[in-house]
């Protein structure tokens, strides 16, 4: 094996840490999970000059190593154990040329960890812009390191930070500054209970709770011979230590930087006047998403038919193509139309997940946040829950996750249990394929009707979130500190790289995620679609053709009617007609019904489904939407699909909580069950009532 | 009655001369939000809540319960 080296990508968020991740490694990259906790782990590989690679992990951004959530504590967790195997050989600190100050407090605190690091100054192309110079000389001796000026934009810089990572054994471990000066006597005493240990590692140690296995807090205040300190105490000291890691570094930037204010011109100023004003800001959020709604339906409709009509055809070239059995029905009829029914909304997602990824790099994000907080306070959240509410349109799971920065547990817990309302991708084919069913398709002042009912629909969940927010406000009794701190980065034109990447990791995960559900509930289906007991089912012919006998009926005819009495007496018809009594009242039949219960694995399975169920023993060559239109009701004649019926299955996925991934999140993140059995419950008896109340109403 | 960056009006700017520290989380003082330097009031939302500031050129918001307990001079 080639030599390999361990390279830790560390910075400040909104630095553009994972731009240059991503200039890094390219597409060699790959998404997965810490072991045992829910945080995103982002590794990759990078050729160096001279036959090296590198081994490069983006580590979630923190401020400092002193962890407020559980993902800045697997920054910390890393860094202070040497034994893991990700343990960096180098530290890359990324930091951005406009908060050079801010982004050295991490950068100072990790060359105390005696790692060796190297400073990237990214962002370099805006530094004329901003009227700024570097001393970078001056700049690498005061901090004992090499630094790297980048810029993602330009593509500068990063063949000298690649010569540098390739170099690092050349790099100083020395601190660049004495942190024990905070408290002499505590930190000698520190010393001579520990020899062996970096006092740094300790003060971290103590300051935190970091579990790293070797030597834990409370071992420490067990050996420890000496006063230890209150959590109080501690606190001054850290306040101490932060102001004295500010007096080094503004000492540094006094010679190493210069600002000329005078030639740095300000677009913030400008935009912010605009979108974070009292009135306009609101305006003009809503008329971004209204335009997000819009384009998400007018830009997909292209590629979304050619998938359908594409998979109608591969399904009947495999039908013709391949000998006739067992093998090529399933293959026909239960696999191909079930991964049709997820293909065909890949357009969708992508697209959403585009304009969420847009809006996060722009640095809009931050001032909706701001825009939002007092309004969503008073539903019992916080102006961050705006992030999960929106990014849940796209995935509950990983909104939930990005509630982690809410300080408030009380706020947080409330943003978790409420985000499944919001109407993520996954309930997005189901609406779809009901709205083109039972929404005419006519424009009312430019605007759709079925994109202002898509629009409806989310905002039926936004609605719902907030409405149970402010009972959740009500009835839980916690009380927590409030702490509300969210930086207002600069705005940043996304970059073209960033966004797709995003866009193809997220639909990729969310594709090959719900796939193999998919397919393996489009198997089973097919299978019980396929068979059944008695002679109901295995006598089928003799029954119709009996009871059809004198009514002079083509082959074609006699062939369907044959299908549909099979169907009915698979094992799939007796459990959906076992479960039709309780959804008749909704306006379903029970193909619906086994629909709605394999939906319960995820939504997205609902068309899937449908086209499987459908699809088995029927000849024609058909797309999903014109089978479900061709649907009849079996009582009262008609198709099955109407308004009403439409309208309550909408709703119904509106409010219902069907997914079981969402619910192993919410255990996971909130540590019990009782949450999410109380939304599971809560949740899908309220759909229920109100698909009741809507199909009763309307038809 | 001393002053504190809740009595900022938009656009202006005072040195910071204490945090009480039981209100402050650790984050806003490693942001920089630290006895000596500036802090200048950007914007705000309704109420003067939350408030949009820039304190030694790190921009942030935080509420005015936050504010509360950050003491200043006005310049």
């Amino acid at each position: 094996m080639s030599k390999q080296i361990n390279v830790a990508l560390i910075g400040n968020p909104n630095t553009g840490k994972t731009s240059v991740f991503n200039a890094l490694t390219g597409l060699n990259q790959k998404v997965g999970n810490y072991p045992g906790i829910t945080v995103e782990k982002k590794e990759g590989i990078c050729k160096l000059p001279r036959g090296v690679k590198a081994h490069i992990i983006d580590l979630p951004g923190t401020y400092s190593l002193n962890a407020s959530s559980l993902d800045e504590n697997v920054v910390i967790e890393l860094l202070l154990n040497k034994n893991d195997k990700d343990f960096p050989d180098v530290a890359v600190v990324v930091s951005d040329v406009e908060n050079l100050k801010r982004n050295l407090l991490l950068f100072t605190q990790i060359k105390d960890l005696e790692i060796p690091a190297i400073l990237v100054i990214n962002m370099a192309d805006r530094m004329r812009y901003k009227g700024i110079s570097l001393d970078i000389p001056h700049l690498e001796e005061q901090l004992n390191t090499k630094i790297a000026l980048v810029s993602t934009r330009k593509k500068n810089g990063i063949v000298e930070l690649k010569e540098l990572i390739s170099n690092y054994k050349d790099l100083s471990t020395t601190p660049c500054m004495n942190a024990s000066e905070i408290d002499r006597e505590y930190f000698d005493n520190l010393r001579k209970a520990f020899p062996n240990q970096l006092l740094y590692k300790l003060w971290l140690v103590i300051t935190q709770d970091v579990n790293f296995g070797k030597t834990d807090r409370n071992e420490i205040d067990a050996v420890a011979n000496f006063k230890t300190k209150t959590k109080a105490d501690l606190k001054r000291l850290q306040q101490k230590e932060t102001i004295k890691r500010y007096q080094f570094i503004n000492n540094t930037l006094k010679k190493g930087q210069t600002i000329d204010l005078n030639t740095a011109k300000d677009l913030r100023i400008k935009l912010d006047r605009i979108l974070t004003h009292k009135v306009w800001g609101y305006v003009i959020f809503f008329v971004i998403l209204l335009t997000i709604f819009q384009a998400i339906y007018d830009w997909s409709s292209v590629p979304m038919d050619f998938i359908d009509s594409s998979f109608v055809s591969l399904s009947e070239w495999t039908k013709n193509g391949l000998p006739e059995g067992a093998f090529t029905s399933l293959l026909a009829e239960g696999i191909i139309p079930g991964l049709g029914g997820i293909v065909i909304f890949i357009p969708q997602i992508a697209f959403l997940f585009l304009f969420i990824s847009v809006l996060e790099e722009s640095g809009y994000m931050s001032r909706v946040v701001f825009l939002m907080d007092r309004g969503m306070r008073r539903f019992g959240l916080s102006g961050k829950s705006i992030v999960p509410l929106i990014s849940g349109t796209a995935c509950a799971i990983p909104a939930i996750m990005a509630t982690r920065n809410i300080e408030n547990w009380k706020e947080r817990l409330i943003t978790i249990l409420v985000t499944p309302f919001t109407t993520c991708s996954a309930r997005l084919p189901v609406y779809l394929i009901i709205i083109s069913l039972v929404i005419p398709e006519g424009r009312f002042l430019g605007l759709g009707y079925q994109a202002m009912t898509l629009m409806l629909l989310y905002l039926i969940g936004f609605g719902a979130a907030l409405v149970s927010a402010m009972i959740l406000n009500k009835i839980l009794k916690i009380k927590s500190k409030t702490f509300f701190v969210v930086e207002m980065p600069n705005y940043k034109l996304p970059l073209f790289k960033n966004v797709v990447l995003t866009v193809i990791e997220k639909t990729k995960a969310f594709v090959f995620g719900a796939g193999k559900i998919i397919l393996a509930i489009s198997i089973i289906l097919w299978f019980l679609a396929s068979y059944g007991p008695g002679d109901d089912f295995n006598k089928a012919e003799e029954i119709i053709s009996t009871e059809y006998a004198n009514q002079n009926l083509t082959e074609d005819e006699v062939n369907e009617h044959v299908a549909s009495y099979k169907l009915e007496h698979s094992f799939l018809g007796i459990t959906g007609r076992a479960i039709e009594p309780a959804i008749r009242p909704l306006g379903y039949d029970w193909k619906i019904g086994i629909a709605l219960v394999s939906s319960f694995a995820a939504r997205e399975v609902f068309v899937g489904t449908l086209a499987t169920i459908y699809s088995v023993g029927s000849d024609d060559e058909e797309t999903i939407k014109n089978r479900m239109a061709g649907e009849v009701n079996p009582i009262l004649g008609g198709p099955l699909f109407t308004f009403a019926s439409g309208i309550s299955l909408l709703l119904f996925y509106a409010f219902a909580m069907q997914c079981m991934s969402t619910l192993a999140i919410v255990q996971r993140e909130t540590n019990s069950w009782k949450w999410p059995i109380l939304q599971l419950v809560i949740m899908s008896g309220f759909a229920y009532l109100i698909a009741l109340i809507a199909f009763q109403l309307l038809k | 009655m001393q002053l504190t960056v809740a009595h900022l009006k938009r656009g202006q700017r005072g040195i910071i001369t204490d945090v009480s520290s039981i209100y402050i989380p650790l984050k806003l003082l490693e942001m920089g939000c630290l006895p000596g330097n500036y802090v200048e009031l950007v914007q705000v939302a309704h109420f003067s809540d939350p408030m949009y500031l820039n304190i030694n050129g790190t921009h942030l918001a935080i509420r005015k319960e936050t504010a509360l307990h950050i003491f200043i001079e006005i310049l």
